[in-house]
């Protein structure tokens, strides 16, 4: 080994530790079911918002993803915030930095209602 | 098909069709179309006509007609329920093409497209260019209102018309209103006219001799189907507290993708099947939606509609048969235009 390799694999290890270290890290914020300080999530089925009602603390994102086979979409009674048409396996994510009670629902499929409740 | 209802099927043909057609000759008739009844009206009263004789009526004698109602194509829509819901619709178009009697004019009760894409609207419109029937009516679906309130929707399709794309047109003597009720839906609700289009709607009739014979279509049910799926419309009550006084009214709509009927007084409700995918029954499922069938079953539960107007006074019953050759059933009707569901295969 010449002495210049030596020293690229003397850093490789502890290279190697550190991005171990960091995917190991960063795998704890990755979005969970249930939610964390900086995610939540909510899932669309069969025309029904679940959980329909999600309590969360402000400052967190929570991303509604559609498995439903048909289009939704997540819109604010209060016009708080409205979605694009979600189709299948598409996503709406939202940041609620302010506490208070937000009603939704999808607009073309009104009775389908859920709430989201920050503190 | 169970004997019970055989055996009423083949007493209401025996007691109604003076027509020379006997119950072998009208299945015979049926065959071609898959099953289907037609019954028709004239001034209030209920006329049905086999199939075969309907080439016999002479063009316009004192006003009769027919069209076609169409509803829920869906275009770009894509899943198991039906993967090819433009080659279902060019099926609808050629049975309407092969009608032995050429309609007047197709109403599309709406959810011409899936996503209100443009390339779906431009997709619907080649398979329609393709149809004989020229003239063709229609009112929008929740699903084409999906692009900032259906502004692509009233781009291509609401010429002439207000608000979201109602409005009014008199064909021979019968007077018909496309009407919307599927924007600014509330939350918890189902289909709404809302205040404006009442406030139209009630002043369009003003002046009309109750004698006229009248036809409403909307995307969403006007009667109360199945509230939990959203299968009504809220403020339907007071529009059709409009249409009380006329001898003859007849709803037609979508939405649901399977044929429910009701008649009410001189009112007949009738939803149209799907060319795209059949939903299941009221509270058959978690929930409304595209709704699986076999393969070979397909084009059973997809169909169009053909509806008849005949001056006549021959009182008929009603023979309304969605699916291939099972499922037919018989009723009376004391007012309404005919109304025929013809399944595609």
């Amino acid at each position: 080994m010449t002495r210049k390799n030596a020293w690229v694999t003397s850093l490789a290890t502890p290279v190697v530790i550190a991005v171990l270290l960091l995917l190991a890290g960063s795998s704890s914020v990755t979005a969970h079911d249930q939610p964390s300080a900086a995610n939540a999530a909510v899932k669309i089925d069969n025309f029904v918002f679940g959980p329909q009602t999600i309590t969360i603390p402000a400052g967190t994102t929570v991303t509604w993803t559609n498995s439903d086979d048909i289009p939704h979409t997540v819109v604010s009674t209060e016009g708080v915030f409205k979605s694009k048409v979600v189709d299948t396996d598409e996503k709406f994510s939202y940041t609620f930095t302010k506490a208070g009670t937000y009603p939704y629902y999808c607009s073309v499929h009104p009775k389908m209602t859920g709430k989201v409740v920050v503190q | 098909m169970p004997d019970k209802k055989q055996d009423l099927i083949d007493q209401k043909l025996q007691d109604l069709n003076n027509d020379g057609v006997d119950r072998r000759g009208f299945l015979k008739c049926m065959a071609w179309a898959g099953t289907g009844l037609v019954w028709t009206m004239s001034g209030g009263i209920p006329v049905s006509r086999a199939f075969a004789k309907s080439h016999d009526r002479k063009a316009g004698k004192g006003g009769d007609f027919s069209f076609v109602q169409i509803s829920d194509s869906h275009i770009g829509f894509s899943k198991p329920a039906n993967p090819d819901v433009t080659a279902t619709l060019q099926t609808a178009i050629n049975k309407i093409n092969a009608m032995p009697h050429k309609p007047d004019f197709i109403i599309h009760t709406g959810d011409l497209s899936q996503l209100s894409k443009p390339s779906e609207f431009d997709t619907l419109d080649q398979v329609l260019k393709g149809a004989s029937v020229k003239q063709i009516y229609f009112v929008p679906g929740e699903h084409d209102m999906l692009s900032d309130n259906g502004d692509e929707y009233l781009q291509r399709y609401g010429k002439g018309t207000k608000g979201n794309g109602w409005y009014s047109f008199d064909h021979k003597g019968v007077h018909f209103v496309g009407l919307v009720n599927v924007a600014n839906l509330k939350a918890g609700g189902m289909g709404s006219l809302g205040h404006e289009q009442l406030e139209w709607f009630e002043d369009d009739l003003k002046g009309r001799s109750a004698s006229t014979p009248i036809v409403l279509f909307a995307h969403i049910p006007l009667w109360t189907i199945y509230p939990d799926w959203g299968w009504g419309t809220d403020d339907s009550e007071q529009a059709l507290s409009y249409v009380k006084r006329f001898g003859s009214v007849t709803v037609l709509n979508g939405h649901i993708h399977q044929i429910m009927q009701k008649v009410e007084g001189k009112v007949s409700f009738h939803t149209a099947m799907s060319t795209a995918f059949p939903q299941p029954a009221p509270g058959t499922a978690p929930s409304a939606g595209p709704m699986k069938v076999p393969a070979d079953q397909l084009q059973r539960v997809l169909g169009i509609t053909d509806v008849n107007y005949v001056v006549s006074g021959r009182s008929l019953a009603i023979v309304d048969s969605p699916l291939g050759d099972s499922g037919s059933s018989v009723s009376g009707n004391g007012g309404g235009l005919g109304v025929f569901g013809s399944p595609l295969g």
